[in-house]
This record gives C-alpha cells, structure tokens and sequence, in this order.
C-alpha cells in the first residue's frame, strides 16, 4: 500500500527522554545534593511541595509503576513479591508494580529504590491515599504522609463549601510540610509552580487540538512519551518549556502536513491507560492504516480544556492569559484546586455520562471512525463507569471494539486475541492490511 | 423471638410496599451506611439499604465491567430486575468506587423521581471535614425539603436524631449480651436484627428489639460452649455462611461489618446545631477503610472489639475485587496476631461455595480448638 502522507521523527524525541531520565536521576540523587524527596500520585498537587525549595523532587507513582510495566519481567518479579506479603492480586496494578519496586527494595532507573522523606498524595480513587499507606508499612511508617481528599462531586456542581475543603486541607498541607521538613515555606515559589502548571496543562491541550488535522500530526503511542512529563511534574517550568517547545513543531507538522502515520485512512481513539507492555497493538492498528489519535485519556488526564467561541473543545486560558495577577497564597491554592477540580479525566468520577459526553466530542471534532475501549482490570478509577460509555458511544453511532487488559499486569492480557478483536474490528470498518 | 428480624430480611420488599400503603410516605433506597439516616426520618421519609440477592445475574454485564465487586453488580441487579419498583428516590454518600457506579447506573437506566450523591468527605481525619459536610448536610436538607415539599424543623431533625440514636442504643445493648460465656443469641440472629434496622422503620425496629431485650436474658443457654469467633470485613449478609459456620460448634460474638456494628456502633451527640451533630457522628464513626486514612484507626478498634468480645478466633471476609478491604486485610490480620487472635481468611463472591468454605472453617476451628488444649 503506498503512502499517503509524509512522515518524520520528532525533533525534540531526544529532549522529551532526557527530560524523563533526569526526572528518576534527580530524585534518587536528591539526597547527594542536599535535596528532599517526596512521593505521591500524578494528580498530586506538586505546586505546593514547589514552594520548599528548588531542590525538591518528586516521584509520581503511576507514571513509574508504568515504567515497571514495560519491563514484563521487572514488573512480575515486583507482582509475585507483593501476592507473596499478602496483598490481593485484583488491586490496582500500578500500586503493586510500586510496592513490589519497594520490597525488591530496586528502583527501576538503577541501584536501591530510594525511600521519599515525605509522602504528599491526592485521594482520588479507593486506593490513592491506601496506595501510600501501606508504602509506609512497607518502607518505613516514620515517613510522614500528606493526602488531600479531592473527592467533592463533578467540576459543574463546584460550590464555595466544596472548594473551601480542598482549599483548606491545602493550607493545612503548607503549615505540615514546613513541620516535617523544617524549612521556611515560600509563597512565591508556590505562584510561580502555578503558572507553571497552568501553562503546562493548557499548552499539552493545544498540542492534543492539534491531532484533529487530518493527517494527524501525532498518534497516540507517540503521545504516551509525551503527555507523561505532564504527570511527572506538571507545575516545572522544565515540563512547561518542554510542552511550548513541543507545541511549536506539531504546529510546524501541521502546516507542512506531516502525518504520524503515513497510510493514515481510519482514525480511532482508545480509552483508559494501555496494557504498557503490548504497546505494539497501536503499531498493529498502522497495518491497516488506522491511526490512534488520542484518547480523554491522553487529552484530560493532564491537558485543560474549555468550550471555545464556535462550540468546539480548545486549551483552557490560563490564569496569565485571562490577566490574573496571584498575589498571595490563598488566591495560588484557589486557582489551582479550581483549575485541577475541572480535569476532563475526573468528571466521570461522578457520572458515566459526563465521559460520554466528552468521548462523544472528541470522535466528532477528531473525525474518528470508531473507539477502542481498554477495560482495564488494573485500573478501578479510569475503568470506572466504562461499561456505560460504551453504550452511549454505540448510542451515538460509533462502532466501538472492547478489549480487555491491564495496564501493569501482563498476567492478565491476552495479545494473541486483542490482535484478533483489531482485526474483526478493522474488517467491519471495511480496512484491509 | 428474633424470628420477625429474619422475616423482614426476607420480605423487605413486601414490609416496605405495605408501609407505603399504610403511611402514604416516601421511601428512598440507600447505598452506603454513611447515609445520614437522621435527615430522611426528620423529613419522614424512609430510607432503606438497597442489598443483593445472593442470586446469579446476567443483567449488569451491559452496565458494570465485572472487575467491580459482586455486591455493587448484585444491587444494580435487583433495580435492573424491578424489584425495588417501589422507590421513590435513591441515594448515596460518598464511599467506594464501586458501589457509586450501581447509583450512576441506576440513576441512568431506572426512573425515579428523586436521587441524590451527598459528597461525605473522604479525609474524616482532616479538621476540614467537619465544616465541610455540615455544609453539605445542609445542602442535602434543602434537597429533600423541595422534594417533598416540606419544611424539616430543628424539632423534625431532633426526632430523627433520637429515631437513630435509640436503635443504635438498643442494638448495642443486644450486642453486650453477646459477651456472655455462652451468648444468648447467635452471629445469624445478631445479623438478621442489624440489617432488618437498615430495611424497616427503625420505629419498629426499636419497639421489636425493645421486646427482645426483655425476654432475651430468659432464653435458655447451650449448654456446651462454643469457639468464640469475630467476623469482619467488606459488606456482608451472606447469613448462608453464618449459618454453616455456626452449624460447626461455633458462634460468631462480634463483627466489624457495615451490615453490622460499624452501622450502628456511633451514636450522634445532639447540641445546637443539629446538622453539625449529624456530622460530627458520621466524621467520628468506626471508619469504612476508604476513609481509614493516613493513619489505621479501624484495626485498634477492631483488636478492642476483640479482647472485650473475648474471641478466639477472626474470620477475615472480603467481598472479591473490594479494593478499600483489601488494602487494610494484611495490616489487620498482622495486628490481631500480635494479639494472639489468628484469623482465617476467605473471598466472597454472590454466593459462596458452602461446601468448601466449610472444609476450610473445620480446619480453622479444629486449630483454634487445639489451642485449647495446650
């Protein structure tokens, strides 16, 4: 089959791994450098720990425990140490994949796994504040531990008593990590980690805007590597310039019309994190000449977005462009708990049909022929209400193909059949390899 | 004498049709015990614990993927199915995931004319959460007084508040007579009367177990003593199980179930803000284990109920695929081993494989018995 479109590498390929490699690099050396460590989830409101100092590093245990996952062995070596300590197979993948780093007591990036002076975490899930719970019964419960419960309904239904209780258990949280650290708390390095993480957030959206040109200037494997800076350390400004430079060179895809894929004839979307070790089913998906264009996954896990003037889904306007000037901690710890409350990858938390609506617009302003959905054992958050979004895609007219799988856990992905499913699936879409 | 528990167990769909006949009131099924019961029975509504059947289903694969726990499928089964046909509104405070998504799909797929998600924050151990869901509760007390076009007075909110508070008194009292050497009343009649005050109106409830508690120190004792047994985990009416447990020389005398003593096991403080005194019961109660948190404050609560219980042995349940109970399971069997209390522990699904669990229990009581002798 010839192709259609050209294609080329990204440019800044190289600049998004160095970044990730000094992430890891710089959390495990924290210590040689006189630095703190804390870890906590991705969703974590990393702004706040910003304001300590500069020499604070985080690491965001999805994103690692993703990294476990792609080392098939690493990861059922930490699997079969967790089962082996009692905890039950079905729970979150993620979590085992970073407890058993922890009992291996081998951190993924080289040498010992590197025990966090402090935990600051998010409660999202059931598991989220659990997660680190039981990391300390594993590490150490002399590790001080933060969670702030993020749980007050959909970003609609927001009301002044719903944010006053983010907004509190944050002030509370500046007020502990100067008591467990012992260093002074500076607020402006607080506003300037929320600019930061505004402007990382809205710009990854514009990137993700980008992928509605057809051809589709990025394809979701690619973005995997990408949009993870934002769920490392959203609010550094490393991750923020990372993204403007990003931005640029899509842009520049777009308009000299360079495609991710070069026989791009069908475009679909996915659904919740992929099984990480089988990425290979989106190269499969190329044979047929079907580009992944994303997902809410990849678009609203960690890009903002807002309805724009003609109806359609664009960056949200940060703070700086809407002229807001922060001035003192509060108004920092407002904005930003009203920024993250409104994450399109929360809202189904609540109702299955919010994601509907939002999977909805994406197959129509992306111009998707259909959905893949992953029903994804190791995640209960982001399969959460998954089964009813499937029934409001098909509602809407857009075939959907299910498969089932776990983002961490290869025990439970069966490749030899998803690879048959794509292929029915491609077939009653009428494409042919 | 505890035979009516059992019979509105059974029949909680024909108690609650005909207390609608009889009162002309509203009846509004529930999701979780952090429901605060205390505002419906203020607006004379009657709140009911939406449960499972323990039968198999084929209707919740549509609507649930089946890596969530056999009880939400179980519940969102019974409305799919029509047999709650009778409510008038449902409700859910916030707890685990899974349970959630029976209320969505519910609220999606089954007409009713009221429902409602109360927020119940999830950091209880945070100064925050107080103020918090007292706005909250307000907020719910609104709800309620548009939809039934009825102004709740601080009298109405006193009412419910004793309502409440007098069958977890009551229901405690049942329980400390199960501290006896040889308890006059069984783990399955201990259950039935618990989760018949989650179903019926706790106004009957109280005057029924008022009579029991009269007659109860009357009944005559077994007179061989049995294996003193806790049991405790996820949600849990599977009074199949009990009985097969019980049926082995043992009796279970304690629970830390949310079909048990973590339902009642609190009662509310009234003062001059009765909203903030709903509240402050549900922020202060023995904690479901997605609230359990930073620090594990179920577990001692757990170890107390056993010494003062004097058990001899847990058997740790969990419901498959429960995330909340899974993340606490290691810690809790570690503690009350450190106590000398060994447990068993077993998975439930929507029926449990009597005849292996069985096999499982006599080894675990022939151990606890060899104990004895030593």
């Amino acid at each position: 089959m010839g192709d259609k479109y050209k294609t080329e590498s990204l440019k800044c390929w190289d600049k998004a791994k160095e970044i990730r490699l000094n992430y890891y690099k710089n959390f495990a050396e924290a210590h040689e450098k006189g630095g703190l460590r804390w870890a906590g989830g991705a969703w974590s409101f990393d702004a706040i720990p910003a304001g300590l100092g500069d020499d604070v590093y985080p690491l965001t245990g999805e994103p690692y425990a993703a990294s476990i996952a792609w080392n098939k062995d690493f990861a059922l070596k930490c699997h079969e140490a967790v089962e082996k300590a009692g905890y039950a197979r079905d729970l979150c993948s993620y979590m085992r994949n970073y407890w058993g780093s922890i009992l291996l007591n081998k951190y993924a990036f080289g040498g010992d796994f590197p025990k966090p002076d402090f935990i600051w975490q998010d409660h999202i899930c059931c598991s989220h504040a659990k997660w680190y719970q039981v990391a300390r019964d594993l590490e150490g419960k002399d590790i001080p531990m933060y969670c702030i419960d993020v749980s007050i309904g959909p970003f609609e239904e927001l009301t002044d008593n719903k944010l006053d209780y983010v907004v509190g258990q944050m002030h509370d949280g500046i007020e502990w990590l100067e008591a467990v650290t012992g260093r002074k708390y500076d607020d402006e390095k607080l506003i300037r980690a929320v600019y930061d993480h505004c402007r990382s957030e809205s710009v990854w959206a514009e990137v993700c805007a980008l992928n509605k040109t057809i051809p589709a200037p990025l394809d979701e494997k690619t973005m995997y590597s990408l949009y993870v800076h934002g769920t490392l350390n959203k609010s550094s400004k490393v991750v923020a310039d990372f993204y403007e430079e990003l931005l640029d060179e899509v842009k520049d895809r777009v308009k000299r019309g360079i495609a991710a894929v070069a026989n791009e004839r069908c475009r679909v979307m996915s659904d919740t994190q992929p099984p990480w070790a089988f990425l290979n089913v989106f190269r499969y998906l190329e044979k047929y000449g079907c580009v992944s264009v994303g997902s809410l996954y990849t678009f609203g896990l960690i890009g903002m977005w807002d309805i724009k003037e003609d109806g359609s889904w664009g960056p949200r306007k940060t703070p700086q462009e809407e002229g807001i000037e922060i001035k003192d901690r509060d108004q920092a710890l407002r904005i930003l708990a009203s920024w993250e409350l409104n994450k399109p990858e929360w809202q189904h938390f609540y109702a299955p049909q919010l994601k509907s609506e939002m999977m909805i617009r994406i197959a129509k302003e992306w111009k998707l022929n259909g959905v893949l959905l992953h029903y994804n054992r190791g995640c209960e958050g982001l399969s959460l209400g998954i089964a009813e979004n499937r029934l409001a895609l098909k509602e809407a007219g857009f075939p959907v193909m299910i498969f089932e799988g776990n983002m961490g856990d290869e025990r439970e992905f069966d490749e030899t059949q998803t690879m048959t499913r794509i292929d029915a699936f491609m077939e009653s879409l009428g494409l042919e390899k | 004498m505890m035979e009516k528990f059992k019979e509105w167990y059974e029949k909680r769909h024909e108690y609650a049709k005909e207390w609608k006949s009889k009162t002309g009131g509203k009846v509004v099924g529930y999701f979780c015990t952090y429901v605060p019961e205390e505002i419906l029975y203020a607006a004379g509504v009657l709140p009911v614990r939406i449960l499972g059947s323990h039968e198999p289903q084929d209707v919740t694969e549509p609507h649930i993927f089946g890596m969530y726990c056999p009880f939400c499928r179980d519940c969102l089964a019974q409305g799919l199915k029509g047999k709650y046909d009778y409510l008038d509104g449902i409700m859910i405070a916030q707890s685990c995931l899974h349970i959630r998504q029976t209320f969505t799909s519910w609220k999606l797929h089954i007409p009713i004319d009221f429902s409602y998600y109360l927020p119940m924050p999830n950091n209880v151990q945070s100064k925050r959460a107080l103020p918090y869901l007292t706005g909250e509760l307000k907020a719910f007390k609104e709800a309620l007084e548009k939809w039934t076009g009825k102004a709740i007075s601080d009298e109405d909110m006193k009412t419910g508040i004793e309502i409440m508070n007098q069958s977890r008194k009551l229901t405690r009292e049942l329980y400390e007579l199960r501290k006896q050497p040889n308890p006059p009343l069984t783990g399955l009649e201990a259950m039935y009367a618990v989760v018949a005050s989650q179903i019926v109106d706790k106004k009957d409830y109280n005057e029924t177990l008022h009579g029991v508690l009269e007659k109860l120190p009357q009944r005559p004792a077994e007179k061989d003593s049995k294996v003193r047994l806790m049991i405790l985990g996820s949600e849990d009416d599977d009074t199949e199980f009990l009985q097969m447990v019980e049926s082995l020389g043992a009796i279970f005398v304690v629970d830390d179930h949310c079909t048990g003593s973590r339902y009642f096991w609190n009662e509310v403080t009234p003062n001059q803000n009765p909203l903030e005194a709903i509240a402050a019961r549900y922020v202060e109660r023995v904690p479901c284990p997605s609230k359990d948190w930073p620090e594990r404050t179920r577990i001692e609560h757990i170890k107390k109920l056993a010494q003062d219980w004097e058990v001899q042995g847990a058997i740790v349940i969990q419901q498959k695929f429960c995330d909340p109970h899974e993340l606490d399971i290691p810690a809790t069997i570690e503690s009350l081993k450190q106590i000398g209390i060994p447990a068993q522990f077993l998975e439930f699904d929507v029926t449990v494989p009597v005849g292996q669990f069985k096999t499982r229990v006599e080894a675990f009581l022939e151990m606890l018995k060899e104990e004895d002798l030593y």
